[in-house]
Formats: C-alpha cells, sequence, structure tokens
C-alpha cells in the first residue's frame, strides 16, 4: 500500500472514532504522522492497537521532544504493524507546567523503558507507570537535561563562543 | 529432654518458618557479563527469585551532543553506539541524512555498503556466538573464530584507517574506491571464512553438553517477544519473521536473495543457530554483491553541499576547497524536516528519528537502540532459571554496553 493510501485510510478511520481530537494529519517523508489532542492520547493508541484492519501490535519507538518555544513538550510514538507494513507516527503536545500523560505501559510492555527515558530526560510524568524513576542518569540528578534550557556547555566560559562566525 | 522430643514439640510448617531470600549483586564490573551491567538478584538458593537491572554507567548524552555537532560529526558517535558492528550505524546515520536531504546514490555505492554492513555483521555475529561458547566452557571456539574478525578488521582498517571505531564514508558514499588490495581481501574471506565457520559449527552447533546448557534456556514466547518490542536476531528466534533488510529495503537489499531464519522457542540456542545461519546468509549476499556490482563508476552522490570532496580535490580545486571548508566549518544548512531511518543492526532494527529546523545541527536526534529496548525483558526471562543460565541467556542476548546506555 502506497503510504498517502496509508494516511487516508488511518486518517478516516480516526476521523470516525476522534473528531476533534486530530490536529493534524499529513505525510512528512515517508511516514503518514498524526497529531492528537493529549486527552485522547490513549484511547487512539488503544484503538490503533485493538483495530482489526489497522492492528499497530508493535511499538516501535517512544521519545519525547521540546518544541522550539520552550513551552511545550512532546511525546511521539512510532508505530508497526509488521504484518501488512504499516507504519505510523503519532504525536501529542502538551504544555510544560503540567507534563502528564496517562501510560503506554498496559498496552505495550516495551513502554516501560521507553517511558522512564522520556522522563528521564525531559520530565513528562507518565501517569499509571508501575516504576516511573530515572534510568540512565543519576537518581540525584534535578534538572532533565534534554531540555532547551539547559545548554551543552558551561555558560561561563567564553573561550569557545564562535564569535568568528556569528553562530 | 532429648533431640528427638524437641523437634517433636513445635513441628516446623510453612507458617512458621519465613522464607528468606539471598541478596546478589552481579555487577556492575564482572567478567561474566562483558560490558557494564549491574543486576541485583534476588536468590533462592542457585534459583533467582527476581532481578532488577540497573543501568546508565557508561551513559555518554549522545543525544544532547548530537545537538551540537555539525552532521558529519555525528558519525564518530555513532560508532560508539554497537560498537561491534560500527559500519551499520555509520550507513544508518549517512542513510538518515540522505533521506532528509533526498540524495540518490549510485548502485556500486550501495552495493559498496551492503558488502561492509554484512561484513560487520558477521563480525557481530561471530563475537556473540564465540562469546557463547565461552560462557558454556568451550574457550576454542572463541580463541579460533576470532581471527576472522581480524581479518574483517584489517578490511575496515584498508578502506578507513580505523578498525573498531570506524567512521567509515561520509554522507552521499564513499571517499574513494576501495584499494585493489582490499577487494581481494574480501574475495579471500569470502572463500575462506566457510570453511572456518564450518568448523565452529561442527564444534558447537549438535554438541550434547552445548545442547544441554542451552536449550529451553531464558527462552521467550514471540507474544512476549513482541509486546516487548524485540527486534533482530532475539525476535526471529522466538519464530517471527521481521528483517529490516526484506520489510523495508534500504540500500538496494531489493536486488539480493537472501533468507530470513528463523526458530521456534526463542531460547538460547535457537539464538545462537539463528546467528549462525546469517553469517551463512551474510556470505551470500557479499557473493551476490561482488558478482553483480557495477564495475565502475562513481561511489558517492552528486551532492557538493553535503559531501565532503576527497582530499586530492580539496588541495587542487577552488570549489572542492570551498566546499570543504563550507562543510567542515558547519556552514552547510541541512533542509528543514524530519524522518525515521532504520536499518537492521546487528541486534535489531537500530533507528533514527532526525528533526531538523534547518540549521547546521540537529534539533534533536534520538537512536531507537533495539538493546536498551528488548534488555527490559531480562529480568522476566531469566526468572525461576539458574544463576548460570542467566549468564548464558545474557550473552545470547548479545546486550552491547555501548548501545544500551547510548
Amino acid at each position: 500500500m502506497e503510504k498517502a493510501e496509508l494516511l487516508e485510510l488511518v486518517n478516516t478511520k480516526l476521523k470516525e472514532k476522534f473528531h476533534g481530537s486530530i490536529e493534524s494529519a499529513e505525510l512528512l517523508y515517508d511516514f503518514p504522522v498524526f497529531v492528537i489532542n493529549k486527552e485522547h492520547i490513549h484511547d487512539v493508541l488503544s484503538f490503533l492497537k485493538n483495530d482489526e484492519e489497522l492492528n499497530f501490535h508493535f511499538l516501535t519507538d517512544l521519545t519525547g521532544f521540546q518544541t522550539p518555544d520552550e513551552k511545550h513538550l512532546g511525546v511521539i510514538y512510532h508505530l508497526h504493524n509488521m504484518g501488512k507494513n504499516f507504519r505510523v507516527r503519532v504525536k501529542t503536545f502538551f504544555p510544560m507546567a503540567n507534563p502528564e500523560i496517562p501510560t503506554a505501559t498496559d498496552l505495550w510492555k516495551g513502554a516501560n523503558w521507553m517511558e522512564r527515558e522520556t522522563y528521564d530526560f525531559f520530565g513528562v510524568k507518565f501517569k499509571g507507570h508501575p516504576n516511573l524513576k530515572r534510568i540512565l542518569n543519576v537518581d540525584e540528578m534535578n534538572i532533565h537535561p534534554l531540555r532547551k534550557e539547559y545548554p551543552l556547555e558551561d555558560q561561563t566560559r567564553d573561550d569557545k563562543s564562535d564569535k568568528m562566525f556569528g553562530r | 529432654m532429648s533431640k528427638k522430643e524437641i523437634k517433636n514439640i513445635i513441628p516446623p510448617t510453612e507458617d512458621t518458618i519465613e522464607k528468606e531470600y539471598h541478596i546478589l549483586n552481579l555487577g556492575p564490573t564482572h567478567p561474566a557479563t562483558h560490558g557494564i551491567f549491574q543486576n541485583v538478584l534476588k536468590m533462592d538458593g542457585e534459583i533467582i527469585h527476581e532481578a532488577t537491572p540497573t543501568v546508565g554507567y557508561i551513559h555518554r548524552a549522545f543525544e544532547k551532543l548530537a545537538e551540537r555537532r555539525p552532521y558529519a560529526q555525528i558519525t564518530p558517535i555513532t560508532d560508539r553506539l554497537n560498537y561491534c558492528s560500527s559500519p551499520i550505524n555509520n550507513f544508518g546515520w549517512y542513510m538518515t541524512v540522505e533521506k532528509l536531504i533526498k540524495a540518490e546514490l549510485p548502485k556500486r555505492a550501495e552495493y559498496m555498503r551492503v558488502i561492509i554492513m554484512e561484513l560487520s555483521r558477521i563480525a557481530d555475529h561471530l563475537i556473540c556466538n564465540s562469546v557463547i561458547g565461552v560462557d558454556t566452557g568451550a574457550m576454542t571456539g572463541f580463541l579460533y573464530i576470532f581471527q576472522w574478525r581480524e581479518k574483517i578488521y584489517d578490511i575496515f582498517e584498508d578502506i578507513c584507517g580505523a578498525r573498531l571505531t570506524t567512521n567509515i564514508g561520509r554522507i552521499g558514499g564513499f571517499d574513494t574506491d576501495f584499494p585493489a588490495k582490499t577487494w581481494d581481501k574480501i574475495r579471500n574471506f569470502v572463500k575462506e571464512y566457510p570453511k572456518a565457520l564450518q568448523e565452529f559449527a561442527n564444534l558447537l552447533e549438535r554438541n550434547r553438553i552445548f545442547m544441554d546448557r542451552t536449550v529451553n534456556c531464558g527462552s521467550i514466547t514471540a507474544e512476549m517477544a513482541l509486546e516487548y518490542s524485540f527486534t533482530g536476531p532475539n525476535l526471529r528466534a522466538a519464530g517471527v519473521d521481521y528483517d529490516v533488510r526484506v520489510a523495508n529495503p534500504y540500500s538496494s537489499y531489493q536486488d539480493f536473495d537472501f533468507i530470513i531464519p528463523v526458530g521456534t522457542s526463542g531460547d538460547t540456542y535457537d539464538r545462537f543457530m539463528v546467528r549462525q545461519e546469517e553469517m551463512w546468509q551474510s556470505l551470500k549476499i557479499i557473493e551476490q554483491a561482488l558478482k553483480n556490482m557495477p564495475t565502475d563508476g562513481p561511489t558517492h552522490a552528486n551532492i557538493p553541499d553535503f559531501y565532503l570532496p576527497p582530499k586530492q580535490e580539496v588541495y587542487n580545486n577552488m570549489e572542492a576547497l570551498i566546499y570543504h571548508f563550507k562543510i567542515v566549518m558547519g556552514e552547510t544548512d541541512i533542509p528543514a524536516g524530519e524522518v525515521y531511518h532504520c536499518v537492521e543492526g546487528g541486534n535489531g532494527e537500530l533507528g533514527f528519528y532526525l528533526v531538523s529546523d534547518g540549521g547546521r545541527t540537529p534539533y534533536r536526534l534520538h537512536f531507537r537502540r533495539p538493546c536498551f529496548i528488548y534488555y527490559q525483558a531480562y529480568p522476566e526471562m531469566i526468572k525461576g532459571s539458574m544463576l548460570s543460565d542467566a549468564i548464558i541467556t545474557m550473552s545470547s542476548m548479545n546486550v552491547i554496553a555501548g548501545e544500551l546506555d547510548a
């Protein structure tokens, strides 16, 4: 099936069931991408997994994202139906003041560590996660390092600034 | 009272005896785990009751580092993910960027990539399989087969100058064609290696002791493996025929004729056998690539804005010098966009999720690391098994610390 057809198919099915909670649906390179309202993300994922025709039974990847305005966080899911070779990307965004979304561990066990990693690096709180604590960083760390407000290098240093090329 | 009488007064029952477990700290630096893995085991005698893995000992913040580096400088980071098969990681990263800038590679470059990727798959699998041998007490196979890994590394060294962390090729293809003697080395390897691999197979595949140790050890069902997002040989050993090379072909894999081996029970023996068969299939792919490859032609795509020109041209040609300067100083902007690209790595689907906002560096780069995802099933796989079985289960899962901790 062509990717554009897949986008159309998933989009029609989602619109039928969750009208109004789909913020956008587009084809980015070879992936149909859906942005879903935070309120319905768990229902949408559960629908995509359990629908007979779509059957996205495999969670390829789950990761976090911060929007450039530094006011919103996002979670990005890559889903896969291996039998029909359907792949979609589902995204959801929510304000940084209240970074709380429902967990996907009840749908896929493999989401456990991926959600812990997302919590560790972005501070997204997954509601209902069985063991939400840091995974790669030390427990004592009090920041979420992949957020853009934490620069990679010590900002008090000026010996490394790129004045010559103005970047 | 005699001893016998005392015993009769308080007969021990299930309620009066409180079950006590023994806590055993396996790792972080344990010689049997081949890498920095810590597992806190709750033991009932020799039986594992519960395991709690701790990861992150060699976390190096690759995703954060990548947000400050120009695209060409991210390749050395990818080397250090699964360092047993670095070229696959390098090419996976190049292909992600090539997808973003919509570059078309000539067939010859794609076939050259396939040869290198399959050689590194052999190197990766032979390390894993020979180490399973070591952990079950068979040192011979390991010492014997390792000289063939050295031969693969010699080939890498000829091409890029490095053996382990290769940084091989560049965005858009290769810097030069392989030297003539390297082609001979590759042909020689394809000719000679089957003999050694067959000897290694004879040593272990139907070995009674080896089979007794590995059959039904650390099994996982296909349903469970899919639930835990397994990919690669570990998923195929459980009986699911998913291989990225076939499902979403990249780098001309659709031109090749090869078999995806699958197991049935997902135990250590099946994982071993799947890797064994994949080495044979990799040899078959290399043979086909050598035979069907276009004999001459360019080894890189025609994308001067992103392809680092060869040094010879940089010193003698103004255009090349300008492009070299712009790329090295990070002055070429990559178009804005977001892509996900995956390749079949040594131990599963290695994915790159790249978001570019049009600058010199990625806005966000996420590595889908197969090890990190399937290692979380380890406590469940070893629950109720002996400590010695837990060790070979781990080595047969091929968990690489560099990829696990990124």
